[in-house]
């Protein structure tokens, strides 16, 4: 085992200056040639063999290692003539400007240099500020205060090319400016001489990287394919040479400076090849290089990509499909997978047998690896088993295959909040995927449309103490975001808990066993209705921890004017006492609030779990025994229903056509703030609006109590009145960009109206419902609405992720220290005390940091006002 | 009575005081010191560890639902308001610190004198509106005659509360040079300009003219209070400096959502207060629950150095000290190079800079360190 001995304290920045380079350089390399006829890497060319080895069977001439192991040194190029370096252009640009052309001082009379160079040195915050001022006051001085020379203008054409007073500034010339400047100017422009000397950013000499970060790819046809560095390698040493050759012959001037153009171009385009003001350099087939700069920046760069975000081992991939037979804090692994991902088990005196028993299993559960104390990795075969058995000892590692119970992290992406990885037990099983209990979907934002997960298997055992305790999904149960239960039952959980739930359900002893026994409850309570039934609140009350007293009202809660409490007529009022549902219903609000919220505060995360699973597993057992479903007849409404829906769509209609009638003649009165056509607008919605939802009670009047769906929006299940409304009695208007739809040609919609036909049907208005079917018109007027959710959708996708980027570089180093306070990663406090009150947000109740119940408050009074009925002991059942 | 309650100040934050007081009203002294005891109890359990990641757990916590958030501007069918735009846009904004909102809004509550008083408050609200020339008039233009005529429409005068002496007056002022003719309610100007895009140009700079309101004030509306207690006014754009100066506006009660010049005009508490309510406007907006301690997390990161910075690479990103963590974010290959050439020294301090090199984050567990003798 590894453990961290070296701890990098900090890194600096600065600028290679040339004699490091070549002191750190391997091989001068001179020739464009990389191999020779025999694919053998020739000397002094840009895979020398000094450079590290990327062939398998060839041997590193510096440091003697192979593939591998060879990290590989770098070489270096001499440029016959100096080239500028296109990142530190603009800094050149700055001091050529700042500083005196004959003598390199500073363009600032002597006084104003000592008083910067004070208030510098008081200062201990960034320079920035002060240098830019320098900057600015030394540009406008053109007769130097030191010397008396007179200074040109310097013209700047993009990328790297200088003129001053329209005479050409070659690399050589600003070089030898750039020496001149001396160091304690140089402080004074926000320059560090100490590690970044002006005249290094001119180029003489040019470091060539390792063919380790530049390796070649071998096709299938044998044919080698160099990186794109290499390429652009090649490139400089070609008219390198050629540039030396031409000097040698003693070539004109201007010969010399268009191959020294060319020879600063490749150069440039080796750093960067997007600069603004040349054309990138291209591969043979037509796309542009990626040379440095383009390596490191954005999404797909060295940072974001290989530095921010790593690769790991241990994990696994599939596709999720749901379970609710398992616990919620458990995840189905499927035996390949399971066979394939191994836990490290440290040998000891007391775990060897078991150990043992691992290396002899040729079949699952085994070992797959053992690792002896020196670090190398064994596999275990059939020929080797035996002594692997005999050589084992303490203090060897063996790689156990996953088992029951064993800790993972599973993950989905996006991952937008730290409820999207959690710590899950593993359970083995059959099929080929990862299985999850439905009420964990949510936090994860998961569904079983095709959703892929991840699975990671923690390796040491501080990772896997800190997966436990702090990653746990039952610990998640409530979210930081506002203090609320975010891994609850839904959908079919909380139909299921209603239909169970409701008044006079009762269940025959046979099936209250089934129920109780798959919730893995023993225990059943003395049957509480004639004939030897159970109710459903009874069997529902068993998953309910002892002692739990809560009063609320349920989702269905109609709001009557006086509430009546438990005698509620709708069974809306629920009550709990002692852990006994003694009425109410149990619908969303409990299942995904207060009822879970409560548990999970008093009892703890464990009994929560507890809660959950049981729960769950019996409401699914209580409802497949019933039975529900929804079909076609389910949005069927009667004939005399049809006609009012009917009548309620004409009058509005007439209602929109007197406004529009109004309007006309422009009498229409103006709402203030607002224009004519907008009122107009705003009231033909209203109305519709309106008009649609008379149509959802006219239907809902007729639906049964009954119909799945009306139940399912009522409880909150799944869809809402809207959903019902549309499916049985009428979709209504359809909008786009939240108005009524008026795009078109020739002032109409589409070519079944008349021009200017501003009238419901003419703008978007669906009268039929979905059970009915809706005319080509309506569909398409549906169609443009549809459309445009699914473009929003989209957009809004790209941009609340670039939003939430932004918001986590900004806010990632804050940390609540251990004085209370919330500091950055500088130790500045951003908050003196976490949120004024130092309140955890998911310990929070809402935005209270406190609640306190009715119940401890009020307790004696409530001790005199009933007595609380013993939990009635049920018989054993085995 | 309330003494049992002054006791327990500074151990309980004010509004948890205020709740246990509205909770146990009327209850007798034994059981409102009970109750207090048992939220002191509760509210020590509830603190927030040491090491807590805070700053991620708010970020990804307002993060996380902008995907479930709308990104069109709502009008209110039937209401008098302004559409605001709500949701992700407007969210975005509000982060970026813009100089101008896209709608940016005010809303004046005025003295109580003339609050209660809806017509008086219609009457200040028109005044206001600034009123460009040529919603009020029609402009001719001969330009053959080089010779422009301004009919002003007296009923649109009046809307806005104008004269049309006044309106005749300013106009003049404005362009500093005589009408040449005034009949009625026309104006005609012949400023004898030879050539046709000089004239041009001067009956654009007529249209532009203001005859009255506050500079930067499109519209004004009048809206009861929530509260019943009278009217105030909304306005589309905003003035705080000029609307503040006016006679009559309770300037404790002003309103601007215009960040940026709140931080100028009131200060940086109060721009920190405005990144709080508005962002939290847009979440309720949206029926979206966060707890505001995340809220107040980020406005407080925006701030705490003394002036608004936006959260991105302008603001907070841009400015932190570790080179990585900036190249790491966006505009990699510049932060590298300013790095070298000022020599900096990257410490190791924050959490990318050492997922970088591949250490443990100085967050959660990873601030505690064992020390051994």
């Amino acid at each position: 085992m590894q453990y961290i001995q070296k701890k990098v304290k900090s890194i600096n920045f600065g600028i290679l200056d040339p004699e490091t380079i070549r002191k750190m350089s391997q091989v001068r390399v001179v020739t464009p040639d990389t191999y020779d006829e025999d694919g053998y890497p020739i000397e002094g060319g840009l895979m020398d063999l000094h450079l590290g080895v990327i062939d398998p069977g060839l041997r590193c001439k510096t440091c003697g290692q192979r593939m591998v192991s060879c990290p590989g040194h770098f070489g270096h190029i001499e440029l016959v003539r100096p080239v500028l370096h296109v990142g530190y252009v603009k800094m050149i640009y700055t001091l050529l400007k700042t500083t005196c052309k004959s003598c390199g001082r500073l363009l600032l009379p002597p006084d104003q240099i000592d008083k910067y160079k004070k208030l510098l040195l008081e200062s201990e915050e960034e320079t920035d500020d002060a240098a830019i001022e320098i900057i600015e006051q030394s540009k406008k001085i053109n007769k130097c205060p030191h010397c008396g020379a007179k200074q040109g203008n310097i013209k700047l054409i993009k990328p790297t090319t200088f003129y001053e007073e329209k005479q050409r500034l070659l690399p050589s010339d600003i070089r030898m400016r750039m020496e001149l400047i001396p160091d304690e100017d140089l402080v004074l422009l926000g320059i560090d001489p100490k590690v970044a000397r002006p005249e290094w950013t001119i180029l003489t000499v040019l470091p060539v990287p390792p063919v380790t970060t530049r390796p070649s790819i071998t096709l299938e046809t044998g044919e080698r394919s160099e990186d794109d560095l290499t390429h652009k390698l090649v490139d400089i040493l070609r008219i390198n040479q050629r540039l030396r050759d031409n000097i040698a012959a003693g070539a004109p001037q201007l010969i010399i400076e268009d191959l020294w153009d060319l020879l600063q171009y490749h150069v440039t385009t080796y750093f960067n090849n997007e600069v603004s003001g040349i054309p990138p350099a291209r591969h043979r087939s037509g796309r542009p290089l990626k040379t440095l700069a383009q390596r490191l920046k954005g999404k797909e760069g060295r940072f974001r990509y290989n530095l921010s975000g790593k690769r790991v081992n241990f994990s696994a991939r599939t596709v999720i499909s749901p379970d609710p037979n398992l616990s919620i804090n458990e995840v189905g692994v499927p035996q390949a997978i399971a066979e394939e991902l191994t836990v490290p088990e440290y040998v000891t005196e007391w775990n060897i047998n078991k150990l043992k028993k691992f290396i002899e299993a040729d079949k699952y559960p085994k070992a797959n690896y053992v690792i002896r104390p020196d670090g190398r990795r064994k596999k275990v075969t059939d020929v080797n088993r035996e002594d692997l058995l005999k050589e084992i000892e303490p203090g060897y590692i063996i790689e156990r295959q996953l088992m029951d119970g064993d800790i993972v992290l599973f993950n989905r992406q996006p991952s937008l909040h730290r409820l999207s990885m959690m710590t899950h037990l593993v359970k083995v099983l059959p099929g080929k995927t990862f299985r999850l209990h439905p009420a964990v979907c949510k936090p994860y934002n998961a569904d079983f449309d095709g959703d892929e997960m991840n699975l990671h298997v923690p390796q040491t055992e501080e990772a896997r103490a800190e997966a436990l305790e702090l990653m746990l999904v039952q610990k998640q149960i409530i979210t930081p975001r506002f203090g609320a239960p975010i891994i609850v039952g839904e959908e079919d959980f909380v139909s299921g808990a209603y239909l169970m739930t409701q008044k006079g359900v009762s269940f025959s002893r046979r099936l209250a066993e089934r129920i109780l026994i798959k919730a893995g409850i023993t225990k059943v309570p003395k049957p509480d209705v004639e004939g030897d039934r159970f109710s459903g609140k009874l069997l529902f009350s068993q998953a309910l921890p002892k002692g739990l007293n809560l009063e609320y009202k349920s989702k269905i809660c109609r709001d009557c004017e006086k509430c009546v409490k438990d005698k509620c007529p709708y069974d809306a009022y629920v009550k709990i006492r002692n852990g006994v549902l003694k009425t109410g219903v149990i619908d969303k609000v409990s299942y995904q609030g207060i009822l879970v919220d409560t548990i999970f505060r008093k009892y703890g995360e464990e009994v929560c779990r507890d809660f959950m699973d049981k729960s769950t597993k019996m409401v699914l057992i209580a409802m497949m025994s019933r039975g529900f479903t929804i079909g076609l007849k389910d949005s069927d409404i009667p004939e005399e229903a049809r006609k009012e829906i009917k009548a309620v769509i004409e009058r509005a209609e007439a209602e929109v056509n007197e406004f529009i009638r109004k309007y006309r003649e422009g009498i229409l009165k103006r709402i203030p703030g607002k224009t004519v056509e907008q009122t107009l607008e705003d009231n033909i919605m209203a109305i519709l609006g309106k008009a649609r939802m008379e149509c959802g009670e006219i239907a809902a009047k007729y639906l049964d109590v009954g119909n799945p769906a009306m139940v399912m929006s009522r409880v909150g299940a799944r869809g809402s009145m809207l959903n019902v409304t549309q499916m049985s009695a009428c979709v209504g208007q359809q909008a786009v960009r939240g108005g009524r739809i008026m795009r078109g040609y020739r002032n109409k919609t589409l070519p079944h109206f008349k021009e200017g036909d501003i009238g419901i049907r003419a703008r978007g208005f669906v009268e039929s419902s979905f059970r009915t079917g809706l005319t080509p018109v309506e569909y398409f007027f549906h169609a443009m609405g549809g459309r445009e959710g699914l473009v929003d959708k989209g957009i809004r996708t790209a941009k609340s992720g670039y939003m939430q980027r932004r918001l986590i570089n900004a806010l990632q180093d804050l940390v609540l220290r251990t004085d209370g306070t919330v500091r950055d990663a500088t130790d500045t406090v951003v908050q003196f005390v976490y949120g004024d009150d130092g309140a955890d947000p998911m310990k929070c109740h809402g935005d209270y940091a406190v609640k306190l119940s009715d119940e401890i408050i009020y307790l004696d009074e409530r001790e005199k006002e009933e007595e609380y009925e013993e939990a009635e002991e049920g018989e054993e059942y085995e | 009575m309330s003494d049992i309650f002054e006791k327990y100040k500074g151990k309980l934050p004010k509004n948890i005081i205020e709740y246990v007081r509205k909770k146990t009203e009327g209850r007798s002294a034994k059981e409102i010191r009970k109750a207090l005891e048992m939220a002191l109890e509760e509210f020590q359990k509830n603190q927030a560890e040491p090491g807590e990641a805070v700053g991620i757990v708010a970020a990804q916590s307002i993060g996380e639902p902008g995907t479930q958030m709308t990104m069109r501007t709502f009008h209110y069918a039937g209401v008098a308001e302004l559409a605001v735009p709500q949701g992700l846009p407007r969210f975005i904004e509000i982060v970026d610190v813009r100089r101008e909102p896209s709608m940016p809004i005010m809303e004046i509550h005025l003295k109580e004198e003339i609050k209660t008083d809806e017509d008086k408050v219609i009457e200040f609200a028109e005044r206001l509106e600034n009123v460009p020339l040529e919603d009020v008039a029609e402009i001719d233009e001969d330009f053959a005659k080089r010779r422009i005529t301004i009919i002003f429409n007296e009923k649109a005068l009046n809307e806005h509360a104008l004269t049309l002496e006044e309106a005749m007056k300013k106009t003049e002022k404005e362009l500093r040079r005589k009408a040449k003719e005034k009949v009625d309610n026309a104006m005609i100007f012949e400023p004898g300009f030879a050539t046709l895009r000089s004239l041009r140009r001067f009956v654009d700079r007529i249209r532009e003219i203001k005859l009255c309101g506050i500079k930067g004030i499109k519209k004004a509306v009048v809206l009861p209070e929530p509260d019943g207690s009278g009217w105030y006014i909304q306005t589309e754009g905003t003035n705080l400096v000029d609307v503040l100066k006016l006679e009559g506006v309770d300037p404790t009660n002003v309103f601007s959502n215009n960040i940026k010049e709140i931080e100028k005009v009131l200060g940086i508490e109060a721009a920190r207060n405005v990144i709080i309510h508005e962002a939290k406007a847009v979440l309720d907006g949206q029926g979206l629950k966060v707890n505001p301690r995340h809220i107040m997390l980020v406005a407080d990161v925006m701030t705490y150095d003394g002036t608004v910075r936006p959260i991105g690479r302008q603001g907070v990103s841009g400015l932190k000290s570790s080179v990585f963590a900036r190249a790491a974010f966006e505009e990699t290959v510049k932060h590298l190079h300013t790095a070298s050439i000022k020599g900096h020294k990257d410490e190791l301090k924050g959490v990318t800079e050492n997922i970088i090199v591949g250490q443990p984050i100085p967050v959660g567990t990873g601030i505690v360190k064992l020390g051994m003798k």
